[in-house]
């Protein structure tokens, strides 16, 4: 079972490797739109990694309620338990 | 009158040099892009030819991870030549709703496609990645080179196999004639060097199978010619209506002053003995041209190595040209670079602009043995052209019966 720092880690380079950005900038209260500028193709590429890296299943609907990290670090949290 | 077209930019990446200068050094040279395959697919798959003309330098060393990562390796190579033509041109200031793309593709996104159905396989839909489709489409480089420009006048992308490149040229031409486009990138690219398209081409006993010997399995009109030698890469050229050209004071390094484009409705695969469809398309592109068979000096072959391709390709120059196909030094550059399929006219394109622009005519590797039945001057040597006013001719012939011609007139 991951910790939230761990998750937070494995999320923020994913990330980075759709996008680029640096993993620090990828915090908690973030926006993945807003703030990290990510579109809905490269989210659903985060989420498709993020499934396979953390062994979880994220919901099609789920995914608009992700609108922040700390969202998407809460619930594969809660979906590993 | 219709409207001149002139070539103002240049850009290229291909198994003998990942950009223009490079490759075309080593054009003069004479040198083969043509290596032993060292992926694990070859021998996973027993593929029976372990070679291939693979570019020089890989896309991913010159795009960044995120761009190269959105785009199937045809693409990369595209925004890779079409960035470097960009540059080359000098246009610093466009009207993007007047600057169009046509880039074209033989196969397209192979590699996408068929890695994402292996990941379908093996790990079911919901690992597809979302970025598959665009990836995988055909028009998918001309969208990301439209996209890396900023392209408004329309993205197309030309598919005629192995003419495809030089189809782009035609439909370049066209666009800014018409007074739809003042400024076109143009260029094909191609990146099948893939276990399918080699296995498939293998299987129809296109490629040559001299896997001891890769650097020189590509002979074109070679007596013991056996087949074509798979290459990857794309070359892109900027045309640009003459009048927008002199306002800025651009680079000038010829004149497209032709095209055509016909089809053989003969066979599929094999082309029309007799050349007739090639034919056609060689008096009409110098019709369009308004050039005389005398005005020919120099053609950049399509010629693959293939034992029946070769042939009437000089059956349909010596009809179009008459007894003035003697005076004209052919070059077949497909004996260093392979076979790059939709991106081959692109890049011959090039190699003929710089072959009118420096009046020299590249090098044809590899033949020894001269087919008697294809008694053509052939460069062997880089060898300097004419002074004064000619034209120059690329062919391209592809899968589908598909012959396309462009001329290309001197402007120094």
């Amino acid at each position: 079972m991951a910790s939230n720092e761990e998750i937070l880690a494995g999320l923020a380079e994913i990330v980075n490797e759709e996008t680029g950005l640096a993993p620090e900038a990828v915090e908690m209260d973030k926006s993945f739109t807003d703030d990290l500028d990510i579109d809905s193709i490269s989210m659903m590429t985060i989420v498709v990694n993020a499934e396979e890296k953390f062994g979880v299943r994220i919901p099609d609907e789920e995914v608009k309620n992700l609108k922040t990290v700390g969202d998407a670090v809460n619930f594969i949290s809660g979906a590993q338990a | 009158m219709a409207r001149k077209v002139v070539i103002t930019g240049l850009g290229a990446t291909t198994p003998i040099g990942g950009d223009v200068p490079t490759m075309w050094a080593n054009a003069l040279i004479g040198v083969s892009g043509a290596h032993t395959l060292t992926a694990d697919w070859v021998a996973k798959y027993d593929l029976p030819v372990h070679f291939a003309a693979k570019a020089s330098t890989p896309a991913t060393e010159i795009l960044s991870r995120v761009e190269a990562k959105r785009l199937d390796p045809s693409s990369q190579f595209a925004v890779v030549a079409a960035r470097e033509a960009w540059k080359d041109s000098g246009i610093t200031e466009v009207d993007h709703d007047r600057l169009a793309v046509a880039f074209a593709t033989g196969i397209g996104g192979v590699w996408t496609l068929l890695d994402a159905w292996d990941t379908l396989r093996e790990k079911g839909p919901r690992r597809v990645l979302p970025m598959t489709v665009p990836m995988l489409m055909p028009n998918g480089a001309a969208a990301a080179v439209s996209l890396d420009l900023g392209a408004r006048a329309g993205a197309h992308t030309p598919v005629s196999a192995c003419a495809s490149g030089t189809e782009a040229l035609h439909l370049g031409l066209e666009l800014i004639r018409s007074g739809k486009a003042d400024v076109v990138m143009a260029g094909g690219a191609e990146a099948a060097i893939h276990p399918l398209p080699m296995a498939s081409f293998s299987s129809m006993q296109a490629l040559s199978r001299r896997n001891d010997d890769p650097e020189h399995a590509s002979r074109p009109y070679d007596r013991d010619r056996d087949g074509f030698v798979m290459g990857e890469g794309a070359g892109a050229l900027v045309l640009e209506a003459e009048e927008h050209a002199l306002a800025r004071g651009a680079h000038i390094y010829g004149e497209l002053a032709g095209t055509s484009v016909t089809a053989d409705a003969y066979h599929i695969t094999a082309p029309d003995p007799e050349g007739l469809g090639a034919t056609r398309a060689l008096k009409a592109a110098l019709f369009d041209a308004r050039a005389q068979n005398t005005d020919v000096v120099h053609v950049n072959a399509h010629a693959t190595s293939t034992p029946v391709g070769d042939k009437p390709e000089y059956t349909a120059l010596k009809a179009a040209l008459g007894s003035h196909v003697d005076n004209v030094a052919v070059s077949a550059t497909k004996s260093q670079t392979g076979h790059l399929l939709g991106a081959s006219g692109a890049v011959e394109a090039v190699m003929t602009v710089l072959a009118v622009y420096n009046r020299k005519a590249p090098a044809t590797i590899n033949l020894e043995n001269q087919d008697p039945e294809i008694p053509l001057d052939i460069v062997t040597t880089a060898r300097d052209l004419p002074a004064g006013d000619f034209v120059a001719l690329s062919n391209s012939f592809g899968f589908g019966g598909h012959n396309a011609v462009i001329v290309i007139r001197n402007t120094n």
